[in-house]
């Protein structure tokens, strides 16, 4: 057994997903503290040059093809043996639509523990615990990281991105994938998000709006603020799931993530899943009725008032400012 | 087809969350259940799946406050079994040791597809789906939006981050953690449901000792600081979008 | 055979054919296809109220005065009708007696001078009437003509201008030949006589004959069209309104159920009295005319709802007859929803009974849509919005998805502290409503309101958490399962309390509560003496003097009037008294009383999507406010209202001018 803290690189399309540095940094912290070292675990296939900015001691790179597109089955079974042959400290994940469907088979097939929804990751008196975020938003757990070896799903907002992306390219260590065949998971085609639409990830002002905004009509009051603003509106799960707006405007875990001048945030509660992709926001507004929404955590400005009494007044004070 | 659903409740948000005197839980006297969103997702698309071809639909609730209701509503939209796992399930329980208890059951039960909520609000140990799956030795897929099932087979819709999707093939059987049925959940009326109390069963299966290994043990339940960081700003609708707006200007938005 | 041999046989088998036809017809539409209709309890009995009802609304053609002009032009038609059926049965007589009785006369009928007079005169009348009513129709041709059978209306509008015209010519030629004894009694016919005057006598004779054809034949035709179509209300008028509805507007009936789904899938579903009304239909779009949700461009005209309801009863009915054939299978394949209705339109009503109380011939409209409801909620067919709603108002009974624990939230600053009435016996047991509980805009009124009635010395107290939604509108929507539920759950609050009256903040509540409660709790439970609106409360309070202000207003203010206050409950003096205790001057709106504008937020429209609207009826009663010059101020006594035009005033530019108030603040305000 090591203190050495490994982190499963997570990638999609050639690209190093934010969260993969969030959770480097996060295990900077744990080995600086406990002399362990920090661990970058690559699957993929042609993945070697995503190893490049990754602030880790060393990379440990599996190839194979069927890594070229995510199978929990081939990624599981990668893991398992990668695990329990290395048994290190802490197994980092991103808690996503990927380490999600991973991390929980391996808990239950090596029978080691799993924390996820984690938030942050420290050492206090010798022991490593952990800050769960749970109940959208609303709690926080706390408690040892168990060991010997803990696996952990962790989300953004406990460390910035930028602290795990190193310009010192890191050792980089080939080892073997195990034997891939007769995969029970794998993926056929990928449908493209609609084109044409507009990068929500590009514009410099949001105008969000969550369930508080009720109904398909009031869609309405929200565009002609983002139009007075010169921004476009987006929104959160529950108002892709209705259909009030296109998928390429979802914010939060299978969405995308933000980084805005302005995020005006309406009727938002700030459930983790979308707290996690605006965390880059220069500056958050967030008007909600519910003074204990988590979306107020985070926030740079709050009003406590509701949402649709505001769309239209602030609407007219906007055009009225611009003259 | 033999579709099973195990659906978990979880503490209703809607209602204060109090953290009893030993700081480490919810104050079971206070917490109000409901079902798991997701899982509500699983329901419909299972039955779905039953109205697009035969099929049974099995949904397994352990025996918790609201765990009727929840199976009664199911039964009412068109579940054809409902079974209750009941067991010492009120100090709460983690998913590692529900994972376990709905394996012993499902295993007598063979489905085809098992669906279930991909997460729950209240994960502190990962989602139920994947470890079941492990458990069954079955193969797992979650974030699924769309299930179309093809001889021996289901095509899934996994949703990625950035709003891509993937259509991928999964081995049956297997498990699917939904996260969004093809239809939002439907509305049954309320008649249905209290015809449904009176005319379904809901079976009891006995859970097993409860093995809860593989959790983390939550030292410290603590709420965030409300509003800590965001400056509120006071009055009616006039007020604050004055604010607003001289904030815009300050920033350069406007 | 001489001529007037020929003229009885024709006569005869003319009658025999027509009156065979309108027979088989009006036997088919209202014998067989009514009585596919399901039992209608509750139609009888109450006999005065019935026989009254016939005399003020078909004798005095009341409600069609509401409409002043094309009203008084229908008074003279029935009235003409009537007198001038007289001179059809004396044409028909003279015809089946010309082979005998040369200048047949009616006996007693026949020798009246003053009903010969009144004949005249009324054939005049009916003349003028069907000119107008002809310009109406193909002239100015207003709004709520759209969709009714225009053609059909004028052809019968021109018959009976040809029968008019028939006959004085026919009384005219006869004067000129000497063969009326009451001449002088018909100085109309007269006139038109003198037009024939210069012809010979055997010419007038032809000419006579000729209009006495004429005058028969358009009389046949049109009996025997009469089944086909709006004019059959000259049928079915006076059963429809003497068996009309006697329960209050705001009961519902309890929902049909059919093989386990409630409300009503298929017209035969629908009460055999449900059906008349359907027949009763005049298509003369009163009702479409003044439907705040037609008028904001919803895709509902009640008028066409009943249209449609008639042609697919009166279809299938044929199409039953005509099993066989391929189209008839197709019309009775089709089902009422939505191949006949759509969704859209049922969702579109805001069950305001603006329609049914303009109806002229007490014809309902909101019932049977609500029956339609209930078989989409069965279904599940309701949109995301309205679903979301209905599982809150399950989960925690308010529809604001809100903690019942919260119910009260608005009333912990309040000192002294408000009773719990369900630990201490109060005077007055306040239901609150989920509007005036939880929506943040409206709790300050609130509170004023508790403060009132505080200073007014009222012992009264509130259910807290043990109110729930009163359901009004939930079974409205059509969820009845829910409704019973919320019922349950209220009385259950309601007697464990100790109570003399009821007082409600919401006329949707008091609705509810005071007309439907005490049905469905099958007498286990006793309905305290009164279910009072605050409104009534408040009057009762100024006017007995236990009330007394202390600041006299000086501003002018327009009333709107709640639906369910005013058309559903009469409440409309209440509050008007009250404002004028206050010292404001009240003006009223072109639509206020039984006419007022509905703000389209009731039957649950205010929880279901809004749709595609031209102007919605809240902003076109803003607006209506805003054009009275004097006001700055509208009233109103409904949360609901407080909530949509506030909201209204902003997106109509009206911010500035008109301020929403409640009743309660204007109170609030001259106490202080």
């Amino acid at each position: 057994m090591s203190q050495d803290i490994y982190v499963i690189i997570e990638h999609l399309r050639g690209q190093v997903a934010d969260i993969s540095y969030v959770m480097l940094a996060a295990a900077r912290a744990l080995a600086n503290a406990n002399g362990g070292k920090v661990i970058a675990v690559l699957l993929g296939h042609a993945v070697q040059p995503l190893a490049s900015d990754l602030a880790a001691d060393r990379v440990l790179y599996m190839e194979h093809p069927a890594f070229a597109d995510f199978s929990s089955d081939a990624h599981q079974r990668a893991l398992e043996r990668l695990i329990k042959e290395h048994a290190p400290r802490a197994v980092l994940f991103g808690d996503t639509t990927m380490g999600g469907d991973v991390a929980p088979w391996l808990s239950a097939h090596l029978t080691l523990s799993l924390v996820s929804s984690c938030r942050a990751l420290r050492v206090e008196d010798n022991a490593l615990k952990f800050v769960s975020q749970i109940c959208g938003g609303k709690l926080m757990a706390e408690g040892d990281l168990p060991g010997p070896t803990a696996l952990v799903l962790m989300v953004p907002g406990g460390f910035k991105p930028e602290q795990g992306r190193s310009t010192q390219p890191p050792e980089l260590t080939h080892i073997d994938a195990p034997a891939l065949e007769d995969l029970r998971v794998t993926v056929k085609e990928y449908i493209e998000p609609a084109v044409g639409d507009v990068d929500i990830a590009r514009e410099p002002v949001l105008v969000s709006i969550g369930r508080g905004i009720q109904n398909h009509d009031n869609v309405e009051l929200a565009e002609e603020l983002a139009k007075a603003l010169g921004g476009v509106v987006c929104g959160s799960r529950p108002v892709i799931d209705q259909n009030w707006l296109p998928t390429t405007r979802l914010v939060g875990k299978s969405g995308k993530a933000v980084k805005p001048k302005l995020y005006l945030a309406l009727g938002i509660s700030g459930a983790p899943e979308h707290v996690e992709a605006i965390g880059d926001c220069e500056m958050i507004v967030a008007i909600n009725t519910d003074t204990t929404a988590p979306i107020f955590d985070i926030a740079k400005y709050g009003a406590q008032i509701d949402m649709l009494d505001l769309l239209p007044v602030l609407t007219e004070q906007v055009a009225q400012a611009k003259g | 087809m033999n579709i099973v659903v195990p659906i978990k409740l979880v503490p209703d948000l809607v209602e204060e969350l109090v953290i009893d005197a030993n700081g480490a839980r919810l104050d079971p006297t206070v917490l109000r259940l409901k079902l798991n969103e997701f899982d509500d997702h699983a329901i419909e698309q299972a039955i779905l799946l039953k109205e697009k071809g035969a099929g049974q639909v099995t949904v397994v609730a352990p025996d918790v406050d609201g765990a009727d209701d929840a199976l009664y509503t199911a039964a009412a939209k068109g579940a054809d079994r409902l079974i209750k796992l009941t067991g010492n399930w009120q100090s709460g329980v983690n998913n590692h040791a529900l994972a376990r208890a709905f394996a012993n059951l499902v295993k007598t039960l063979r489905p085809e597809v098992i669906l279930t909520g991909v997460q729950a609000h209240n994960d502190l140990d990962g989602a139920v789906g994947p470890q079941l799956a492990e458990h069954l030795g079955m193969p797992y897929v979650g974030y699924v939006s769309g299930v179309a099932v093809c001889d021996g087979k289901v095509e899934v819709r996994k949703e990625f981050p950035g709003g891509l999707i993937a259509e991928m093939e999964v081995v049956l059987p297997a498990v699917l953690g939904i996260q969004a049925a093809e239809k939002p959940p439907r509305y049954v009326p309320i008649s249905k449901v209290r015809q449904t109390m009176k005319t379904a069963a809901i079976e009891k299966f006995p859970a097993a000792e409860l093995e809860a290994g593989g959790a983390p043990t939550a030292i410290r339940l603590f709420q965030p600081p409300a509003g800590a960081r965001a400056i509120m700003i006071e009055g009616d609708a006039d007020a604050v979008a004055t604010r607003l707006v001289e904030i815009f200007k300050e920033r350069g938005v406007l | 055979m001489s001529y007037d041999m020929i003229k009885s046989v024709i006569v005869f088998l003319a009658l025999l054919i027509a009156g065979g036809v309108f027979g088989l017809r009006a036997y088919r539409l209202l014998w067989v296809n009514l009585r596919r209709g399901q039992p209608s309890p509750g139609i009888l009995g109450n006999w005065i109220e019935r026989v009254k009802g016939v005399l003020v609304y078909v004798a005095g053609q009341l409600r069609l005065f509401r409409f002043l002009a094309p009203g008084t032009a229908h008074f003279f038609m029935f009235w003409g009708f009537l007198f001038l059926a007289l001179t059809i049965l004396q044409a028909i007589a003279e015809g089946l007696f010309a082979f005998a009785i040369p200048d047949f006369r009616l006996p007693l009928i026949g020798y009246l001078g003053p009903l010969a007079l009144a004949q005249d005169s009324f054939a005049l009348f009916v003349i003028v009437a069907v000119s107008y009513a002809l310009y109406l129709r193909i002239f100015v041709n207003p709004e709520r003509y759209k969709g009714s059978h225009k053609s059909q209306g004028v052809m019968v509008l021109a018959f009976v201008f040809t029968i008019m015209l028939s006959l004085l010519v026919m009384n005219g030629i006869k004067i000129n030949l000497r063969q009326d004894a009451l001449a002088d009694w018909r100085p109309v016919s007269m006139i038109v006589g003198k037009l024939f005057a210069k012809l010979n006598q055997g010419t007038q004779q032809v000419v006579g004959e000729i209009a006495y054809w004429i005058h028969l034949g358009v009389v046949l035709v049109f009996l025997t069209e009469l089944p086909e179509g709006k004019h059959f209300h000259i049928v079915t008028s006076i059963p429809a309104v003497f068996l009309r509805d006697l329960d209050p507007p705001g009961r519902l009936p309890p929902a049909p159920e059919f093989s386990g789904k409630m409300g009503v899938s298929a017209v035969e579903q629908f009460r055999w009295r449900q059906m008349l009304d359907f027949y009763t239909c005049t298509e003369c779009g009163r009702c479409q005319e003044v439907c705040p949700a037609y008028a904001s461009g919803l895709p509902i005209s009640p008028k066409l709802l009943m249209m449609n309801l008639r042609e697919n009863l009166t279809a299938r009915g044929a199409a039953r007859r005509a099993r066989a054939s391929a189209a008839a299978q197709a019309v009775l394949a089709k089902s009422l929803i939505p191949d006949v209705i759509t969704e859209q339109v049922l969702w579109s009503c805001a069950t305001c009974y603006a329609c049914d109380q303009e109806c002229p011939l007490f014809v309902q409209r909101v019932k049977p849509i609500v029956d339609l409801r209930r078989y989409l909620v069965s279904e599940g067919r309701v949109d995301e919005t309205l679903q979301e709603t209905l599982a809150k108002l399950g989960r925690y009974g308010n529809s604001f998805g809100q903690s019942e624990r919260q119910r009260a939230k608005w009333a912990q600053t309040m000192q002294p502290k408000i009773k719990d009435a369900r630990r201490e016996p109060v005077e007055y047991l306040w239901f609150v409503g989920d509007y005036a509980s939880y929506s943040p805009s409206v709790t300050n009124i609130t509170r004023k309101t508790a403060e009132v009635f505080q200073r007014a010395g009222l012992n009264f107290g509130i259910l807290y958490e043990g109110e729930r939604n009163s359901g009004n509108d939930v079974r409205r929507v059509g969820e009845e399962g829910l409704y019973a539920a919320l019922v349950e759950k209220n009385v259950e609050a309601l007697n464990k309390s100790t109570f003399t009256t009821i007082v409600t903040t919401d006329p949707h509540s008091y609705n509810t509560l005071k007309n439907e409660y005490p049905e469905m709790t099958n007498a286990k439970w006793q309905m305290p003496n009164s279910v009072l609106h605050y409104a009534e409360l408040l009057d009762r309070l100024i006017t007995s003097g236990k009330m007394k202000f202390t600041k006299k207003l000086d501003y002018a203010v327009t009333y709107h009037d709640p639906c369910y206050l005013g058309r559903y409950n009469g409440v409309y003096d209440a509050p008007r008294r009250v404002i004028e205790a206050t010292g404001c001057t009240l003006v009223e709106m072109p639509r206020h009383g039984d006419r007022a504008l509905c703000c389209g937020a009731g039957g649950g429209r205010i929880w279901m999507e809004e749709g595609a609207v031209k102007e919605r009826a809240s902003e076109s009663r803003v607006r209506e406010a805003a054009a009275l010059d004097a006001i700055s101020v509208l009233v109103t006594a409904c949360p609901k209202d407080i909530t949509m035009f506030r909201d209204a005033v902003k997106t109509t530019g009206n911010a500035e001018r008109i301020f929403v108030k409640d009743l309660i603040e204007l109170v609030s305000e001259a106490l202080s």
